[in-house]
């Protein structure tokens, strides 16, 4: 797989400090599961974020608050660690966390969705284009969708309030910023329209985080907006 | 505060201790002294960051033992190789932070984030020390014009997003874009940090 389109260095530095809601917070954790790209720079950001924290202003803890420590240290439960000549299974099978393979279903993702996309029971929401109900996430200031777009059909025209983060899972799609193939992140500010369409005749399935609802501009659309925000 | 204060040009003339040898030891030997040594530096550090996300100060007291408790648990775990000890502990206080406060869950590898488990494209010439590349960092991060120390600041610890900046400091936003911009510029050039979209 190669990656095209990347996270902006404002979502992935929000996304760094850890004040992204939750639906955009697990787009960006997918993409980054597979983009070793991304990830490199999210190391840089966590970098600059340590520096800051090693020389912040300091805040007076309790006069007690090292001996309080102190005494709880000799409670706590080590985390083992296995040795260099251990090479089972369990330990190298840590290191899979990010093999940047190409899984059709990057990790993070797969507590929401199906291992497999042919397993997504879809429903349709609009003429070609299928909607998948991701349970188990609060979606309180954001909404989280996963679509199927069949070829050469459109996702209407619209705009957002904040970030809307879109990941390509399968297929391609084609609007007015570029093309968006697999494992892409299409990451556009609030002040983009754009209207994608799925480009080639395959499906095109992606999954989009926004932080409010949608802004769609016609009739029909009524409908999409109605299944996202649920 | 001077960017040297902020940035640890003046900790550095006071020779703050080199965190990571306090860390391995406290990993490899339980050494309660070097544990004392980090708590009494990062955990007042910690509550400072804790309250300035928001937390009340009981809260933010509260997190900042939590997450030096952590620290303790998980020692073993730390590679100087694949993280500075600073990185490694911020890591660890955002993560306790958002799933502590918001009861959220973090998205974060957590694997990746205690282990630092190397992907693929990491070789042989990557593996000096991060210690050494953090300060290298430090030092690019305090020869910045200090308007800009202050947007990374904003920007990538404190978490706001660019609109928000503009509004706290009442500079239009296309100052904190061409701000941002320039910072990273800057940091690339004498960091080689990587290039990402500018948004």
């Amino acid at each position: 797989m190669s990656i095209h389109h990347h996270l902006s260095d404002t979502t992935l530095g929000a996304f760094t400090a850890g004040t992204l809601i939750e639906t955009i917070s697990l787009v960006v954790a997918s993409h980054i599961s597979i983009c070793p790209d991304c990830r490199k720079r999210q190391d840089q950001l966590e970098n600059i974020g340590g520096i800051q924290l090693q020389f912040a202003e300091p805040e007076g803890m309790s006069s007690d608050a090292l001996q309080k420590a102190m005494i709880k240290l000799g409670k706590q439960e080590l985390t083992p660690v296995f040795s260099p000549a251990d090479t089972s299974p369990l330990s190298s099978s840590s290191g899979t966390a990010l093999s940047f393979g190409n899984p059709e279903v990057p990790k993070p993702l797969r507590a929401y969705i199906p291992d497999r996309l042919e397993d997504v029971e879809w429903k349709p929401i609009a003429p070609g284009i299928k909607y998948f109900a991701m349970e188990g996430l609060k979606t309180a200031n954001g909404t989280l969708s996963l679509l199927k777009i069949a070829p050469g059909v459109n996702i209407p025209e619209h705009g957002h309030q904040g970030i809307e983060l879109t990941q390509v899972l399968k297929g391609s799609f084609r609007d007015e910023i570029g093309r968006f193939g697999v494992g892409d992140i299409a990451d556009f500010d609030s002040d983009i329209k754009h209207q994608p369409i799925a480009d080639t005749n395959e499906a095109c399935i992606c999954l989009i985080a926004t932080e409010a609802p949608l802004k769609f501009t016609g009739l029909l659309p009524r409908l999409v907006q109605y299944f996202s925000v649920m | 505060m001077s960017k040297q204060r902020q940035f640890g040009l003046e900790s550095r003339e006071k020779k703050l201790p080199d965190f990571s040898m306090l860390l391995l030891s406290v990993g490899q030997n339980q050494d309660k002294a070097a544990f004392a040594d980090i708590f009494q530096h990062f955990a007042p550090r910690i509550k400072s960051y804790m309250l300035k996300l928001g937390s009340i100060d009981d809260v933010a007291e509260e997190l900042a033992q939590q997450t030096l408790l952590k620290v303790w648990r998980k020692a073993q775990l730390f590679d100087p190789e694949k993280a500075a000890a600073s990185t490694w502990i911020f890591r660890i206080a955002r993560n306790i932070r958002i799933d502590a406060l918001r009861k959220q869950k973090h998205f974060f590898d957590d694997d990746y984030d205690l282990e630092g488990i190397a992907d693929e494209q990491e070789n042989a010439e990557n593996k000096v020390s991060r210690e050494q590349k953090s300060l290298n960092v430090t030092l690019a991060l305090s020869a910045l014009p200090k308007d800009q120390t202050r947007i990374i600041r904003l920007s990538f610890y404190d978490g706001l997003s660019h609109s928000e900046i503009a509004n706290q400091l009442e500079i239009p936003l296309g100052t904190v874009k061409s701000r941002i911009r320039l910072a990273f510029g800057h940091l690339r050039k004498s960091t080689h940090l990587e290039s990402g979209e500018m948004a």
